[in-house]
C-alpha cells in the first residue's frame, strides 16, 4: 500500500514539472517534446530497481519501447486529426487513445513476446 | 529561438493543476500495479503511456482559444492548430522516449542504475532536441 502511494506521489510530482515545463516553453513544436517525456518512466524505474533488481527494471524498459514506437503512432493520428478535421483536442486525443492500445499490443504478441 | 516564459505557467488553474497531479499519480500507480499483475514485458508498455499528452493538448486548446477572446476572435481554429503543433512535437519526442527505454534496456543488467537512467535522460533530451532541430531547418526537405 505504501509503495502505491510513493508512485502515487512521485508519478504526479513528476508529470506535473513535466507539465509546467512544457507550459513555460516556445514554440508549441518545442514544448510539445515534453509531452512524451519519460515521467512514468522515471517515476518507476527507479523504485522498481530497488524493489525488483535491475534485470526486471531492464526487462520494463524493453518492453517500454514498444510502448513508445505506439505513443508515436498516437501523437501523430492526433495531429493529423486535428489539422484534418473540425474536432477538439479532447475529442481527438480521447477517440484516438485506444489506438495506443491496439499498436503496443500488437507490438508486444509481434516482438515483445518472442 | 526557443524561449522559456514563467508568465505562461499562471494561465494554468490550480483545479489544472490539481488534475496533472492526479492523473500523473494513478498512471503511474497503474504501472506499477498491471507490472505487480502481468509480468514486466506487460507492465513495461504502460511506461510509455500517454498520461500527459490528453490533458496537455487540451490545455493548449483552451488556452488559445481564450487569448484570442481577449482580443474579440475566435480563437477555436487557432487553438486547433496549436494543439497539432504540440501533438507533432509530442511525436518527435517519442522518439527520444524510444532512444530513452533502448539505454535502459542495454545499460541497466550491467551498470548502476542511477548512473545508467541518467544518461538515459541525456539521451531522451539530445535525440528529442536535435530531430526538432532537423524537422525545424528541414535538413532533409520536406
Amino acid at each position: 500500500m505504501s509503495e502505491l502511494v510513493i508512485r502515487f506521489l512521485v508519478g504526479g510530482l513528476i508529470v506535473s514539472l513535466f507539465a509546467m515545463l512544457s507550459d513555460a516553453l516556445r514554440p508549441k513544436s518545442f514544448a510539445g517534446l515534453f509531452g512524451a517525456a519519460p515521467s512514468i518512466a522515471l517515476a518507476t524505474l527507479g523504485l522498481t530497481v530497488l524493489k525488483n533488481g535491475r534485470a526486471y527494471a531492464a526487462a520494463e524498459s524493453r518492453s517500454m519501447m514498444l510502448g513508445a514506437l505506439a505513443f508515436l503512432t498516437y501523437a501523430a493520428t492526433v495531429s493529423w486529426a486535428l489539422r484534418r478535421y473540425r474536432v477538439s483536442a479532447l475529442g481527438a486525443s480521447m477517440v484516438l487513445l485506444p489506438l495506443w492500445f491496439l499498436v503496443s499490443f500488437c507490438l508486444w504478441r509481434l516482438v515483445g513476446a518472442a | 529561438m526557443v524561449e522559456f516564459k514563467l508568465s505562461d505557467i499562471k494561465d494554468t488553474t490550480p483545479l489544472e493543476l490539481v488534475m496533472r497531479f492526479g492523473f500523473g499519480g494513478v498512471c503511474t500507480a497503474a504501472a506499477g500495479l498491471i507490472a505487480k499483475r502481468y509480468g514486466p514485458a506487460i507492465g513495461g508498455l504502460f511506461l510509455a503511456f500517454p498520461a500527459i499528452f490528453p490533458a496537455s493538448v487540451t490545455l493548449i486548446q483552451a488556452h488559445e482559444k481564450k487569448k484570442k477572446a481577449r482580443i474579440g476572435s475566435d480563437g477555436t481554429h487557432r487553438g486547433r492548430i496549436s494543439a497539432s503543433i504540440d501533438s507533432a512535437g509530442a511525436a518527435l519526442g517519442c522518439c527520444g522516449l524510444f532512444a530513452f527505454a533502448l539505454t535502459c534496456w542495454k545499460g541497466l543488467p550491467s551498470h548502476n542504475a542511477v548512473v545508467v537512467i541518467t544518461v538515459s535522460i541525456a539521451v531522451w533530451v539530445v535525440t528529442s532536441v536535435a530531430l526538432w532541430e532537423i524537422r525545424k531547418r528541414r535538413i532533409f526537405g520536406r
